[in-house]
């Protein structure tokens, strides 16, 4: 078999990290170099591999126009035989097998590119971490998991890569799983984080599970090309009422609004999204895989791919939009707003970062209620390069003020010096150091390196990080014509504004996205401002740097500070440029000067042919380019009349604070306290059922009609001895007789169970054995025999209940 | 009596039983090592039946032509199949035979009963009895599988009991005497039903023949092909009911099915370490086998009568033996509700079987039939798969949770945590053994946990839709003892402990680790021989 043909090669492409976690942790945990050697070139040859696929597929401009035109093969092409999970005759078997068409080629591109910078910075910013086995192999199974996704051709093994990301996550953000929730400054410990992820996202996913279930019942297949080729099978999809005929929805309508629940979870979309924000407990590096590459692309992914039987029975064009799309407009528009208004009153770097992470996905899934399938994918790309940017280029500072505390500090005698050198993953020190300098009240407040208000005037010292962080935060916050994030924002705003005239959805969700825009432009210039601008405003500030040539620390810090700023160039450079294969042709200046240029294939031409009839290309539109410039204006004039013309000091109030009010401020600040109520209307009430369940109903009620009914069989027992002694006494040795004789006997025994069950054993056998021969002898009088054979079963049952019931007393 | 493939399978662990109860009482270790050797034989044994049974090369055996010809319309075909005189007064013969069903049940419980014995090295008071009576467990239980005749079905369905007994009443926990006397009587009590049943209908059908009986009770039709008569002048319908009544009650009270499930807790909770590896991993089964084999398809309208208020139990399983699990502080207690759990996707699989089944049948033809039979050929498929899944991680976690006590002397959840510094090994197998029990997709949990959602949707969605509460809580108490055994920081009372797992628990687990894993990711090497099976029992 020819494994490098493009056929093939797709199956290669995951499996490079998958062997790299299982060396790693059958093997070569123990040693460092190792270890960081096995997942950087596992990761290194799957990129490789991934860029040899991407070329060839992008040479193609008409990948998967046609039926077949696509990359790939399944597991029955290479084992024979029936597939991967028979059922049934005939051609029922599910097929497990990869594809490469026009959207998982593009991904291919993204994904194994930011994991590879990912995994460079890693090094060294996890240089002197402890459990670096662990890391690099929970990043290694992450990353393959992530591209299983990509790679997959049908929903289940998509799934599959879904869920094992899951449990990736769930595993890097528990990471640091020893510290107690009084160690952190917000009173979160990681592994209450890791739960939360996990269950919050489960809830989501066993919805997810039901859209798989019911669409395999509809078409008896999940692979993609299956499903979305086939016409016939999208309208009956569309036309079968759902099951039950639930709220009125089509079959297509109900499976799309579940699966696309699961990318609420996945994707942390409102009300699910509360996951999202506590999973910067693990590690930096791991907050950009969750939040740029993997896990959250992955829902968007899912409803992009999906976007076939989400949008079955919708007509874009004459602004009629099926269930699912209206759930993911309204949802999504919901989730930017609200999102990006939280994100304005964080304190915490990356806090601000999570909701935006958040608000911006809402960006793209609202886009797809709209039917802007390739304005969604676009944003998906450029997001990942600029917020893998911005989280990267966050813990970069993290990291600098970290290293400017030890400096600042390091007369104090604290040892700070001598702990340096093991004490180095900022995370971990974050919360150490709030809780240590919180018992030194010689310092004053609570030291907390992840707060920005502890920051300013970073530029000076680290130029190259502040230089890509405003790069990125200029993407993310859509800065005209330069910058990625503008083109794929400015596209979804032109599919809002095109459906606006013929669906009231359209002018909501415009609405919405604009307004949300020039809260994203505010606190994105809130953000750069107060790290990088300004004075200082702690010594941890004024002395923040990866490391200090002139203390002569050693190259060994050299190395590390350059495998985390290399990452941040790569990835600022795709910030600004990723954008220019979506503009589109008729873009004023700049679109005839790309097509002038060669960049006349743009990403949205090219990814349509990975459906059967994509929906259609709004004709371009000067007034939602205006828009876009005017929100931008906006925002950046707002953040700078707040924060850039009177210098913010410490211990102020934000002045956001002092315009909206210190009420509305808690409220943000607050995240509109929807964990507590989680946590009161959900969590706990469910806690205590559990609890108290097994108590109540089995203990109680179940086993409490038990030790009745035996209690009540012990008393008819005795009444039946009696009966037996006086009535029947004489008439026969009869069974029953032998039996009252051997429980009188045997009664007071408590511990001669093994006796009783002897003794019982011995008169079923007696029992069994005549019945039997009595019947097989005389079948003719079966009925009588019958007769006693219950009469026996009756008294063997109450003799045996009246024992447990002793049994039961003395248990207890 | 001549002694054939099957026969000798069945009784070899006995015979091992009896070498190792008459071995010197001074060579403890001896008696284990022989009794480790007779089931790894028999595990040999069942690794060459599944091999020659998926290859077709079964041998014919030596059954006669006129019952050849009797269970021709049975729903079961079975192969290596054996006859010989037994008891011939009652129309019972010795009839053993195999089909995808029973090899694939015959694979888990020789799979795990080395596993057990190998764990049972542990055990120092009375090595010989204990060790015989593992391998008397297994005889029992591959006798029941291997039984085509009621009667003798019905002496391995005791068999399998007594071992149990011995083994919680005698190496138990604290509570040993409630638990052991609870599970006996509450089996024995079920048991006695069934006995009063397959009587009648042995004498109803003249035959005791399971699959002459498949292939002309359900048909109203007794073994010499005339309608079926019941000797006292009672309504058929009504004794058929009654027939059901007791079957169901039987194999519900084994599975168990909620509300039969509370004896399972204890028994568990009190049972050796590993004797709850085989009464989770196989004992439990027997129940599920019997739905499969006996009761849906000799009682196919009453099953389809009782389908939706088994759909019903099923769900009420799945819930609250997740609620319960998740209220749980007893580490152990905690995995054995997980079997109510898990055990009620199984009977939510044979539920959707049960409620096609009749019509099927019948000949009846659907409104959407090409849906209704993959979904029911699913639902069957994942009910059986889920039944050796389960098997697989239930007694994974058992294990563990047997390690773990075993240096800790304490199952206390609120005793532990941060346990993972302290045992890291320890601490990747059991979060894997847990993501197995959790279902996490592409171990093999997963695959029959889909196939009985995707197959029982069609036939009860909103049954299947009020399980997902359940399959979203057995996420929260998965995660609530990974969290309190390995997360949070590290209590210092055990610093300085041995708590890190030992080799040869290693070398239990292990085959149970890569055998979830090779089945989640190629479900087909079961599935087909599972597939064969459903595919003829559902299309006849």
């Amino acid at each position: 078999m020819d494994w490098l043909n493009a056929n093939f090669l797709p199956w290669l492409i995951p499996l490079p990290p998958f062997i790299a976690f299982a060396a790693i942790v059958l093997v070569a945990g123990r040693s460092r170099a190792a270890t960081q050697i096995i997942a950087l070139s596992a990761m290194a040859i799957t990129w490789l591999l991934s860029f040899l696929l991407v070329l060839r597929a992008f040479a193609i401009s008409d990948l998967g126009k046609y039926s077949r035109g696509i990359f790939g093969s399944s597991l029955s092409d290479i084992l024979g035989g029936s597939g991967w999970l028979v059922n049934g005759t005939g051609n029922g078997a599910l097929n497990m097998g990869v594809a490469v068409d026009p959207l998982s080629a593009v991904m291919l591109f993204m994904v194994p590119l930011v994991m590879m910078m990912i995994f460079i910075y890693s090094l060294g910013y996890m240089a002197n971490a402890e459990r670096q086995a662990r890391f690099f192999a929970y990043m290694s199974l992450f990353a393959g998991a992530m591209l299983t996704l990509v790679v997959a051709d049908n929903l289940l093994l998509l799934f599959i890569g879904w869920e094992v990301m899951g449990l990736c996550s769930y595993l890097l953000i528990g990471f640091w799983y020893d510290r107690a929730p009084q160690q952190e400054v917000d009173g979160v410990a990681p592994y209450q984080a890791a739960m939360k992820a996990f269950m919050t996202t489960r809830a989501a996913d066993v919805i997810m599970l039901i859209g798989i279930a019911y669409l395999w019942a509809m078409t008896g297949t999940l692979n993609f090309r299956e499903i979305f080729f086939d016409e016939a099978t999208l309208e009956r999809l569309a036309t079968t009422p759902a099951v039950g005929g639930f709220l009125g929805l089509s079959a297509a309508g109900l499976i799309g609004i579940c699966i696309v629940i699961g990318t609420v979870g996945k994707s942390a979309q409102f009300p699910l999204h509360i996951w999202l924000p506590d999973a910067m407990k693990g590690p930096t590096p791991v907050s950009a895989m969750i939040h740029a590459a993997a896990m959250v692309s992955a829902g968007v992914y899912l409803i992009i791919r999906m976007f076939p039987v989400l949008s079955a029975g919708a007509n874009i064009e004459e602004g009629l939009l099926s269930a699912p799309m209206v759930f993911m407009a309204v949802v999504g528009g919901f989730t930017a707003i609200f999102a990006a208004s939280i994100a304005v009153a964080q304190n915490d770097i990356k806090k601000v970062l999570a909701y935006s992470t958040i608000s911006q996905l809402g960006f793209m899934v609202a886009a797809l209620g709209v039917g802007g399938f390739a304005a969604a994918f676009f944003h998906l790309i450029t997001h990942a390069f600029f917020k893998a940017l911005l989280f990267l280029g966050s813990g970069s500072v993290i990291h600098g003020m970290e290293h400017g505390h030890h400096v600042a500090h390091g007369h104090h005698g604290h040892g700070h010096e001598a702990a340096h050198a093991e004490d180095d993953h900022a995370e971990q020190a974050h919360a150490e150091h709030a809780h240590a300098e919180g018992d030194h009240k010689a310092h004053g407040a609570v030291f907390d390196p992840q707060d920005m208000r502890n920051m300013g005037g970073l530029i000076r010292t680290m130029p190259v990080t502040a230089v890509t962080f405003i790069i990125g935060g200029l993407a993310l916050a859509g800065a005209p014509l330069i910058t990625a994030g503008f083109w794929s924002k400015d596209e979804i705003l032109l599919e809002a504004w095109h459906l606006m005239g013929k669906n009231p959805i359209g002018l909501l969700v415009l609405a919405l996205l604009a307004l949300a825009a020039v809260l994203t432009t505010l606190y994105t210039f809130r953000q750069i401002w107060l790290v990088f601008f300004g004075e200082p405003r702690t010594e941890a500030a004024r002395y923040a740097q990866h490391y200090n040539p002139a203390r002569g620390e050693g190259r060994d810090e050299a190395f590390n500070s350059a495998t985390m700023t290399i990452p941040l160039i790569v990835l600022a450079f795709f910030a600004i440029f990723a954008g220019f294969v979506g503009v589109n042709p008729s873009f004023p200046i700049v679109g005839p000067l790309l097509s002038a240029l060669g960049v006349e294939k743009p990403l949205i031409l090219y990814i349509k042919n990975a459906l059967l009839e994509p929906p259609p290309l709004p004709d371009f539109n000067i007034l939602p380019v205006l828009l876009s410039f005017a929100i931008f204006g906006v925002g950046v004039y707002a953040g700078y009349m707040l924060y850039a013309r009177r210098p913010y000091a410490l211990g102020q109030a934000d002045p956001i604070e002092r315009v909206i009010g210190a009420e509305a401020y808690r409220v943000l600040a607050n995240k509109y306290y929807i964990d507590e109520l989680y946590e009161r209307a959900f969590v706990k009430p469910m806690q205590r059922i559990a609890d108290g369940y097994s108590r109540v109903v089995d203990r109680g009620i179940i086993d409490g009609i038990l030790h009745l009914i035996a209690a009540a069989a012990g008393r008819i027992g005795d009444v039946m001895r009696e009966f037996n002694r006086v009535v029947i006494d004489g008439v026969g040795d009869g069974i029953p007789e032998a039996i009252g004789d051997a429980a009188r006997s045997l009664r007071p025994v408590q511990t001669g169970r093994v006796q009783q069950y002897l003794l019982f054993s011995l008169s079923a056998a007696l029992v069994v054995g005549a019945n039997l021969v009595f019947l097989a002898a005389l079948p003719s009088l079966v009925v009588p025999a019958l007769l006693v054979q219950g009469g026996i079963v009756i008294v063997l049952v109450l003799f045996f209940s009246s024992s447990g019931a002793q049994a039961t007393g003395s248990g207890d | 009596m001549t002694l054939d493939f099957l026969t000798l399978l069945t009784f070899l662990p006995m015979i091992g039983a009896g070498v190792v109860i008459v071995l010197p009482r001074s060579q403890k270790n001896l008696a284990r090592l022989v009794a480790l050797a007779f089931s790894v034989v028999v595990l040999g044994m069942a690794i060459a039946l599944f091999a020659a049974y998926s290859s077709g090369t079964c041998p014919e055996g030596n059954l006669p032509q006129e019952m050849r010809t009797a269970a021709a319309n049975a729903p079961f075909t079975f192969a290596c199949q054996h006859v010989a005189e037994f008891f011939p007064l009652l129309n019972s013969k010795w009839h053993v035979g195999v089909d995808g069903l029973s090899v694939a049940m015959i694979l888990l419980a020789a799979i795990l009963t080395p596993l057990s014995i190998l764990i049972s090295f542990e055990v120092t008071d009375h090595v010989h009895e204990h060790m015989a009576l593992f391998l008397f467990l297994e005889m029992g239980v591959i006798g029941l599988f291997v039984a085509l005749d009621l009667l003798i079905f019905f002496i391995f369905w005791e068999i399998g009991l007594v071992p149990m007994y011995f083994l919680i009443n005698y190496w138990g926990g604290k509570d040993r005497q409630y638990a052991s006397f609870k599970f006996f009587l509450y089996t024995m009590a079920g048991s006695l039903g069934l006995l009063l049943s397959l009587q009648l209908i042995g004498v109803m059908a003249g035959t005791m023949d399971i699959p002459t009986l498949l292939a002309t009770f359900p048909r109203g039709l007794n073994a010499a092909g005339q309608p079926l008569a019941f000797p006292f002048s009672a309504d058929l319908s009504l004794v058929k009911a009654l027939i059901f009544a007791a079957f169901f009650v039987a194999f519900a009270v084994k599975v168990p099915i909620f509300p039969f499930h509370t004896w399972l807790p204890d028994a568990h909770t009190e049972a050796p370490t590993a004797g709850s590896m085989l009464l989770a991993g196989i004992l439990l089964k027997l129940g599920a086998y019997g739905f499969l084999r006996l009761v849906v398809p000799l009682f196919p309208a009453e099953a389809q009568a009782f389908a939706p208020f088994l759909a019903a139990l099923a769900v009420g399983g799945i819930i609250f033996g997740a609620l319960a699990a998740w209220g749980m502080n007893d580490f152990k207690r905690l995995v054995a509700y997980s079997s109510v759990n898990h055990m009620g996707f199984v009977v939510l699989g044979i539920a959707a079987f049960a409620a096609v089944y009749n019509s099927l049948l019948t000949g009846a033809t659907f409104e959407n039939d090409e849906i209704v039979r993959r979904s029911v050929t699913m639902a069957t498929n994942g009910a059986i798969l889920q039944m050796f899944t389960h098997g697989l991680s239930s007694a994974g976690m058992f294990l563990l949770v047997g390690a773990l006590y075993h240096k800790a002397h304490t199952r206390d959840l609120r005793e532990f945590g941060g346990l993972f510094a302290l045992a890291p090994v320890y601490g990747g197998l059991l979060l894997f053994t847990s993501m197995a029990s959790l279902g996490l997709p592409g171990l093999a949990g997963f695959v029959s946990e889909f196939q009985v959602v995707a197959g029982s949707w069609w036939i009860f969605p909103f049954w299947v839709a009020v399980a997902m509460i359940g399959l979203f809580l057995t996420g929260a108490y998965i995660l609530k003892s990974i969290r309190a055994v390995l997360y949070g920081p590290t209590n210092p009372h055990w610093r300085g402990h041995a708590l890190e797992i030992e080799f040869r628990e290693v070398l239990a687990l292990s085959p149970l680790v890569v055998l979830i894993l090779i089945t989640g990711l190629y479900p087909n090497w079961i599935v087909e021989i599972i597939n064969q099976t459903v595919t003829r029992l559902l299309g006849s």
